[in-house]
């Protein structure tokens, strides 16, 4: 028996973190989001040469064959860092919807660009957990018509993975015919967001049902759940360093009980959500029947327990933590936009209620 | 992540159920933490013939002289709470005295105090907080003066669980009064029945006297009482102290209090409608089941460090200060369940659950407040876990003084 990372995983995160420290520091980040979100292309390659790319497509299309587990551990340094890259969606979205529900000929032609990080993917999912200003497609003769909000995503994504009527999941080319594409800004400049609308445009279905929606969803909530752990991580070590360094009334401000006890409850909420997120990544990967649960109950609880620490961090810093100067609000914007992608917590929990049958 | 247990494991959990099964005709009926009767102590004999219990202390001192095995530890308590079955005994001799006698004692304490505190022989209580030395513990004030062999006891203890019952107390008393204050205390052992020992219960806002006060006028106790050296005694309750806060928070017991408010939900009503289909209630039990849940798979990871003999850090210091408070929030949602039936209480007609959702609220927070204030775990957390500074001490005033005024 055991509950915890194994030493590659953990040299796995410790590579991720280095690389991200020492490549896309805030610095650049600032510099590259400075006219709204962008996909960093060349911290993209860096991670291609990690391997990164290519952890979810198998082996077989020259990709590492991994587990969610690995993949969300990534996930997690990507938050810590607030990196502007789009991950989950070409990486693991994208991966596990072509090799779970793609014929042949459609895994040979997309997974190895996945795993050798040349192509990008979008993947809109978002009605799965509650359409928003009637956004919804129709498939006749073909074709895809309609609108959706919020596809993941970089802006160069050359196909678009889009959830269709009747638990039906299509791939469009980007440059199709009737296909344009609107960014959308969000409150958090390190993460694409789109809006795709269609009109009669040729569209290639995958073998999806339900499940694999389900499973989509799944995925996508446990790797926001991790990236806002690492976020919320990161804005804990930020508050207890400027608590120690900072002086009022002759003292480092981190010596007043009532800074110490902020920056305690940070840690107590914060701690038990690392197991959480674990064990949610483990049960997508090893055990099916708890794997829906768990992750509805790790997107929800990090959406609450993000939101708690990326205030009170901010508060530790006093006056600072509001300014752009010290940058910590890349991370509390991270968080919050974490909190209401794929399913605000409460929609999350409404989700967790039905599938134990409760309602 | 491998959260299978392994062939040798599955043979232990499938020999516990057995046993359970088999032993039904001798479970207690009565258990908990008072003085044990035949019936207990015949059970308690039987599941440490199994190493059910005390499972690690050696066979010379009444236990079952086996090597540690967290694992084995996990799967037994796990079969028993499955089972429904009564445990060992738990009191504050078996969880705290006797693995500060096995770390600190002498062979001859040992001998003397182990075999029959593990069969529920002797009963014993805790002596460490006074009405001036709470948070403060090493402040307190009952004093101990040599006389010849003997130590002269004067001074009054407080929430002494189980003294009106108790055979010993385990007993913090300020033997060194010029020394600084951590270091004048010593740790002595002593029978209730010694003259001059006197109990009062202590009501709670429960309705029920959990809790003693015990007040010492001319307590005589020989010298050789003492656990650990003069003036050590510090470092003595300090190791039975870490051996409480693991048993307050346990996550297996929000588990279970979670279980029964599932089961509340679906079988009350309101209006005619069950209360699983009001939003705002399923909702506040769904947020709650996230933080069990959360709870239970940080108890896998400390399980997991403790196997590696691996320290888990912050991952440790938490659990008292979040079990607690999430039992508490469990009590509470149970209670604004039943609405008007939730204030319910001693003994009333239309009662539910014996009224233990309301007595659980209340004794709840006896126990956020009891064994390291909530306020002292985040000093705790903050401090060990964050390497955040400590409160800069004013000039600290002799005990002498203290003691005298």
């Amino acid at each position: 028996m055991e509950f915890g990372l194994t030493e590659e995983q953990t040299m796995l995160q410790q590579s991720i973190d280095r690389f991200l420290q020492t490549n896309c520091p805030l610095d650049r980040v600032r510099e590259l989001t400075e006219d709204g979100a962008v996909h960093d292309t060349e911290t993209w390659q860096g991670l291609t040469d990690l391997g990164v790319t290519g952890l979810i497509a198998p082996e077989q299309y020259g990709g590492l064959g991994m587990s969610l587990l690995d993949a969300m551990l990534v996930q997690e340094m990507l938050g810590r860092h607030v990196t502007p890259v789009a991950f989950t969606a070409t990486s693991v979205l994208a991966a596990l919807a072509i090799s779970r529900a793609g014929t042949e000929e459609q895994k040979a032609s997309w997974l190895p660009g996945i795993a050798d990080g040349s192509l990008q993917i979008a993947v809109a999912l978002s009605e799965q957990s509650g359409a928003r200003d009637n956004a919804g497609l129709v498939f006749e003769d073909g074709t895809l018509s309609g609108h959706v909000l919020f596809a993941l995503g970089a802006p160069e994504a050359q196909v678009i993975l889009v959830n269709g009527p009747d638990h039906s999941l299509f791939a469009v080319q980007a440059d199709a015919p009737g296909v344009e594409r609107q960014a959308l800004r969000s409150i958090d400049d390190t993460q694409v967001i789109a809006e795709f609308s269609f009109s009669e445009t040729p569209a290639t279905q995958l073998q999806a049902d339900q499940a694999l929606l389900d499973q989509l969803v799944d995925a996508g909530r446990v790797m926001l759940a991790a990236d806002t752990l690492g976020a919320a991580q990161h804005m804990i070590e930020k508050a207890v360093d400027y608590a120690k360094d900072r002086k009022q009334f002759n003292r480092v401000i981190g010596s007043f009980q009532a800074v110490k006890h902020m920056c305690a409850e940070m840690a107590a909420e914060l701690e038990p959500c690392r197991s959480l997120v674990w064990y949610s990544a483990h049960a997508f990967d090893d055990i099916p029947d708890e794997s829906r649960l768990l992750a509805c109950h790790a997107k929800a609880h990090l959406a609450e327990v993000g939101r708690f620490v990326a205030r009170t961090a901010t508060e530790v810093h006093g006056g600072m933590g509001f300014t752009d100067l010290m940058g910590l609000h890349y991370w509390f914007k991270r968080i919050g936009f974490n909190r209401q992608i794929l399913g605000s917590p409460e929609r999350a929990r409404e989700d967790a209620a039905r599938i134990q049958g409760w309602i | 992540m491998d959260l299978a247990y392994g062939p040798e494991y599955q043979a232990y959990r499938q020999q516990v159920r057995d046993f359970l099964e088999s032993s039904k005709e001798h479970w207690p009926l009565r258990s908990g933490l008072g003085k044990p009767n035949a019936e207990l102590r015949r059970w308690q004999s039987m599941l440490i013939e199994r190493g059910y219990t005390a499972r690690t202390i050696p066979k010379e001192y009444g236990g079952y002289g086996g090597e540690p095995d967290i694992l084995k530890s996990r799967i037994t308590a796990e079969e028993f709470t499955r089972a429904g079955a009564p445990g060992g005994l738990a009191g504050q001799g078996v969880s705290m005295l006797v693995p500060t006698l096995l770390d600190m004692g002498t062979d001859e304490q040992k001998q003397q105090w182990i075999p029959k505190t593990l069969s529920g022989e002797v009963l014993w209580c805790q002596g460490y907080s006074e009405p001036g030395a709470g948070s403060d513990l090493a402040s307190l004030q009952t004093r101990a003066t040599e006389d010849g062999d003997d130590f002269i006891i004067n001074g009054q203890k407080i929430w002494t669980s189980t003294a009106h019952e108790a055979d010993m107390i385990f007993c913090l008393v300020r033997t060194e009064p010029d020394a600084p204050k951590h270091q004048g205390i010593s740790y002595l052992l002593f029978p209730m029945d010694t003259p001059g020992i006197e109990v009062r219960p202590l009501n709670t806002m429960t309705g029920l006297a959990e809790f003693n006060e015990v007040f010492f006028t001319d307590v005589r106790v020989p010298k050789s009482s003492i656990v650990g050296e003069r003036g050590q005694g510090w470092l003595v309750a300090n190791a039975t102290l870490k051996h409480e806060r693991g048993m307050l928070g346990d996550p297996n017991t929000a588990g279970t209090r979670l279980s029964l408010i599932i089961k509340l939900m679906q079988e009350e009503t309101v209006d005619g409608s069950s209360l699983m289909e009001n939003p705002v209630l399923r909702d506040r039990l769904l947020r709650l089941q996230s933080q069990v849940l959360a709870m239970q798979f940080n108890g896998l990871r400390l399980l997991s460090s403790s196997i590696k003999g691996e320290s888990a850090g912050i991952a440790r210091l938490i659990v008292k200060l979040q079990g607690c408070e999430l039992n508490h929030q469990l009590a509470a949602l149970a209670i604004d369940c039943y609405g008007e039936l939730g204030i319910l209480y001693h003994g009333s007609p239309r009662l539910r659950a014996r009224g233990n959702w309301q007595r659980q609220y209340m004794f709840d927070l006896g126990l956020i407040i009891g064994g390291g204030t909530a306020q002292i775990q985040k000093n705790i957390i903050s401090e060990r876990g964050l390497g955040m500074p400590r409160e800069p001490k004013p000039a600290s005033p002799a005990v002498k003084s203290m003691a005298g005024s």
